[in-house]
């Protein structure tokens, strides 16, 4: 299992994938709003989401799971 | 007036209560739960605390600030710049409170406020507008048509877009065709309007604004102009005034336009008017801001006028100083230190561990060392104005002021600032808007070679 996690605190704006969805290395998976921009958030590598960890609206810390990913 | 509420937060809240403190008038700060620990709050005379950390729960929540004001009896509220000061209902909320709104009169803020309405009445009053629809363009067959008659590249707008968001530029019929719905559905979301409407681009065009003041009595002035073609996402990042690189006899009749713009609305007020200009120095409205500008402090510099305190002046009533009067000295400089990393631009919240300016600068920073940048707000930690006697002279201030600053505990933007100020275009002033982008571009190509 793998995780993706927040490079910076924000909140999330829109999430683009869901659990069972396969994802590969540089796809978007969702978007957090800092300091007034859209941040896209990409995949650092491939994989199965096992669960979204954060829901829209959600206020997230640098270093907080956004994402894991299984095999 | 004895007391006045600031509607506002960090370094433009901190620039208003120096003023009224010079001037003898009482402030009041109002603060989220995370800005509490800042300096404006505590320099201010009274604090409140007005809601959570988003600004729709805090900064912008109207009724509750004017509530705030009646409560503590403060005669006037001043709003800044950017959450609700371009924001007409909160400004005839205010008088309407028997308060008064630091700022020009409503119906002028919505006229201004609205892209197309202000091109309109421009267009009317002689003053150049860019080439464009007149209207609205409803779908992307209209978006197409009208497009043909313009010419591309183009630039798609939403009506009642600002600060850089709202806008895309489409070189051709398929950009235009791909970008049309996702900024009319942003424009939605943003501004809850989804009016978009397109305007030829002018290419190699530079960003050069002028300073307009009018009082109760109808009398309009000018303070010269400001270049603010330095920008990232179509936000300014460097302004300086004079514009390098402008006839005078250019900027004479620039600054005419500004004050026939001005007074074809009835303008109160501090405001500006915004204009691009083309390699030939011709120029266009792009849109008036109804309110004290991010880079007010350059004109202050080069004119010696406290711009706050002619806001104050002429809310309560009184005559501006004749245009005779104004003169501009000397060059100013100011570089807006963001919170983000130099080379993708993404910002970078945190906590400030060290904060050491260089000397000969005047800053005006909502932060000290040990404060936290948050990420619910903008990233702009501090402009930095340098002023000299030539433009010449004040380069060679920053080239002194970038070596002994030093931030800590964010990325900063401050790298970018030492090598720009050295790139040829820079000093030769003679940039457009594209100057940023393209010099970053060109450093990457530099390194990969």
């Amino acid at each position: 299992m793998k995780q993706l996690t927040a490079s910076m605190a924000g909140t999330v704006l829109n999430i683009a994938v869901s659990e069972g969805d396969s994802v590969s290395a540089g796809q978007t998976v969702m978007t957090l709003e800092s300091m007034k921009m859209e941040i896209p958030v990409e995949a650092e590598f491939g994989g199965n989401v096992e669960k979204v960890d954060v829901e829209v609206g959600s206020f997230v810390n640098e270093g907080d799971t956004l994402v894991t990913l299984g095999e | 007036m004895k007391k006045i509420l600031i509607a506002n937060r960090g370094e433009i809240a901190r620039r208003i209560i120096r003023t009224c403190d010079r001037l003898g008038i009482e402030t009041v700060a109002i603060h989220s739960e995370a800005d509490g620990e800042l300096p404006y709050v505590s320099e201010a005379t009274e604090a409140a605390a007005i809601g959570p950390n988003p600004v729709a729960q805090s900064y912008l929540q109207a009724d509750k600030i004017i509530e705030e004001a009646l409560k503590r009896n403060a005669e006037a509220i001043h709003p800044g710049y950017g959450l609700l000061s371009e924001n007409a209902d909160f400004a005839r909320k205010v008088t309407e409170a028997g308060l008064i709104f630091i700022g020009p009169k409503p119906e002028v803020i919505d006229t201004m406020g609205d892209k197309l309405g202000s091109r309109h009445t421009m267009k009317q009053a002689g003053v150049p507008v860019v080439p464009g629809t007149a209207e609205g363009v409803s779908d992307i067959d209209a978006a197409v048509s009208e497009a043909k008659a313009i010419g591309y590249p183009l630039m798609l707008k939403a009506s009642a877009g600002g600060g850089g968001i709202g806008m895309v530029l489409c070189e051709n019929e398929q950009a235009l065709t791909q970008q049309f719905d996702s900024v009319k559905n942003r424009a939605k979301a943003y501004f809850g309007n989804d009016i978009v409407y397109l305007e030829k681009f002018i290419a190699n065009a530079r960003h050069i604004e002028v300073q307009i003041f009018g009082d109760e009595s109808g009398n309009i002035v000018h303070l010269y102009e400001r270049n603010c073609s330095v920008q990232r996402r179509n936000q300014k990042v460097i302004e300086e005034s004079p514009s390098p690189d402008l006839p005078e006899s250019a900027r004479t009749k620039l600054c005419e336009a500004a004050v026939q713009a001005a007074r074809a609305v009835g303008y109160t007020n501090a405001g500006t008017v915004e204009f691009i200009v083309d390699e030939n120095n011709d120029f266009y409205f792009l849109e008036m801001n109804t309110r004290l500008q991010v880079e007010h402090p350059i004109t202050e510099e080069v004119t010696g006028v406290d711009l706050v305190e002619w806001q104050i002046n002429v809310a309560k009533g009184e005559t501006l100083p004749g245009q005779d009067t104004i003169h501009t000295n000397g060059h100013s400089i100011e570089y807006r230190i963001y919170a983000e990393d130099p080379k993708t631009f993404f910002p970078s919240p945190g906590t400030l561990s060290v904060l050491k300016w260089g000397t000969g600068a005047r800053i005006e920073t909502g932060y000290e060392e040990g404060n936290k940048v948050t990420p619910f707000y903008d990233p702009m930690i501090a402009k930095v104005i340098l002023t000299g006697a030539s433009r010449e002279k004040v380069l060679e201030k920053s080239r002194k002021f970038f070596d002994e600053t030093a931030i800590e505990g964010v990325k900063t933007n401050l790298p970018l600032f030492d090598q720009f100020i050295e790139s040829k275009p820079f000093i030769e002033g003679n940039y457009a808007t594209a100057v940023l982008a393209q010099w970053l571009t060109q450093q990457k190509e530099e390194k990969t070679v």
